[in-house]
């Protein structure tokens, strides 16, 4: 049991035998497509899944979904209600289901939070100090899209549209939500590819199909439970995704390699 | 973001801190009493009153939700929240803002908790640092006692019983009373706070404090009568 830092308190620190896999990106990746698609995978191979994302916790999320629906949330107090919903999921979700053995699949984790508060000027080190209590995953798999453009195209195509803070509207970045979603995305992706470096995301060319890059995951996560990898197509034909493909199928340019050694 | 000790207002802040039953709370509010009449713009501050994180507060508390982290980075939140709004436009309007408990209080509860002492630190890093803090120390037992006979049930949290120390409220509250004034003790020099014999008569502390605020106060923020 590694922590990214000062590790929670009052945990015992013995070994788990589960595994905790991360889905990164940005919003409208395609992020919860996958877990729903990994879940029925992984349950169809005989694994005990729990998938868990932000905001779910029953600690705290009520009360960020609340506050979003305001424009009081300052950018601190924004940081710290996430971190709470996080380390009350670590806690009473996560840890408890790796002991027992679970896969856990989390939406997002510590990394997409310390984008959002990079983006907002918050100081880098403080909110890593924060997530130190993060425990360090077995795998993180950050669903890469280039630009801001094809994150549009993704949002209109699933109709779900333009939202405040997806938009960083609380940034001022632009004059309407288009512009601001443009220019706050942007960010946020320059930033994420800060952090592949810093911490040895698996990076995923989400540009492709679902039906392709849900391949990529399967083989790779596969590779991280120390199983045979599925076939190409194993049996997931009949599996439809939630959500309508995404149009380019032009490759990232940064792309690491899927079979390197898990992370240092 | 601008850490600790180096913001820069206009307006100044002083806290009081101190175990339940120092009687920190009646000496702020008559030092808020005294700087109103003197004609100071005034605003005043409490613990836990961010309207943002109230409600979650409450639930955790009822439902008994909380472990020693998120307790105390739930406080930290509703601290944040008090920071971004009724403490720093405040002090940047030139105000005078008087808060009941701050970040030591967090300090000396999450530690006593087993929370790391530094790790608590760097989390609040972004609170401004008061003119003057002011810690109102009352010996242990005395403390004890007026809260044990103010009130006929402890809380679960207040008592510290979910570290487990006991199961009796009392003795549990005993135990982690006791840690937190070790804290204190501890933070007085680290922070540098003023300490208030909080076993003397009212009138005195009161005289005391205002003998203390009256050299960081500037005449001219004054508001004409």
């Amino acid at each position: 049991m590694h922590f990214y830092g000062t590790p929670l308190p009052g945990v015992e620190q013995e070994e788990y035998s589960g595994k905790l896999i991360v889905i990164e990106g940005t919003d409208g990746v395609g992020r919860s497509t996958h877990i729903a698609l990994l879940r029925t995978w992984l349950e169809s191979r005989g694994h005990a899944v729990l998938d868990t994302g932000m905001t779910r916790s029953i600690l705290a999320g009520r009360g960020i979904k609340e506050a979003k629906t305001g424009t009081t949330l300052g950018r601190l107090t924004m940081q710290l209600f996430y971190a709470t919903d996080f380390i009350d999921r670590l806690e009473n979700e996560m840890l408890p289901a790796l002991r027992a053995g679970f896969v856990v699949l989390t939406d997002r984790y510590i990394y997409s939070a310390i984008a959002r508060a990079e983006v907002r000027g918050i100081d880098p080190a403080w909110i890593r100090k924060i997530y130190g209590m993060a425990l360090v995953p077995d795998a993180v798999f950050y669903l890469r899209i280039g630009t801001a453009q094809q994150l549009v195209e993704r949002l209109l195509s699933s109709g779900r549209g333009f939202d405040y803070w997806e938009s960083g509207m609380d940034l001022h970045l632009g004059e309407d939500l288009y512009n601001s979603f443009i220019e706050y995305q942007t960010r946020l992706l320059k930033v994420f590819d800060r952090l592949t470096g810093e911490y040895g995301f698996r990076v995923l060319n989400a540009s492709r199909s679902v039906r392709s890059v849900g391949a990529d995951l399967r083989r790779a996560i596969a590779n991280v439970l120390e199983e045979p990898a599925p076939p190409a197509e194993d049996n997931v034909n009949n599996i439809r995704p939630l959500r309508g493909k995404a149009a380019s199928t032009k490759p990232a340019t940064n792309l690491v390699d899927l079979n390197k050694k898990a992370l240092p | 973001m601008i850490p600790y000790g180096q913001h820069q207002f206009p307006g100044k802040l002083f806290v009081v801190e101190g175990t339940d039953g120092s009687g920190k709370s009646t000496q702020l509010a008559l030092l808020y009493q005294w700087l109103k009449a003197e004609g100071y713009p005034v605003f005043f501050s409490e613990w836990n009153s961010s309207p943002l994180v109230k409600d979650t507060t409450k639930r955790a508390k009822k439902r008994h939700l909380f472990t020693p982290a998120t307790f105390s980075l739930l406080h930290a939140t509703d601290f944040a929240d008090r920071t971004e709004r009724d403490i720093i436009p405040p002090l940047k309007a030139g105000a005078i803002v008087l808060a009941d408990r701050y970040i030591y209080t967090a300090f000396a509860r999450d530690v006593a908790r087993g929370c790391d002492r530094a790790w608590v630190r760097d989390v609040y890093s972004f609170a401004v640092r008061p003119t003057m803090a002011f810690f109102f120390r009352a010996p242990l037992n005395i403390a004890i006692d007026r809260i044990v006979s103010g009130r006929p049930n402890l809380k679960y949290y207040e008592a510290g019983m979910d570290v487990g120390w006991s199961d009796d409220p009392e003795e549990s509250f005993t135990v982690f009373q006791g840690k937190i004034l070790e804290e204190y003790d501890r933070m007085v020099s680290e922070f540098g706070l003023t300490v208030i014999d909080a076993s003397r008569s009212i009138e005195r502390q009161q005289r005391e404090m205002r003998m203390l605020i009256g050299p960081h106060l500037n005449k001219k923020n004054r508001r004409s009568h």
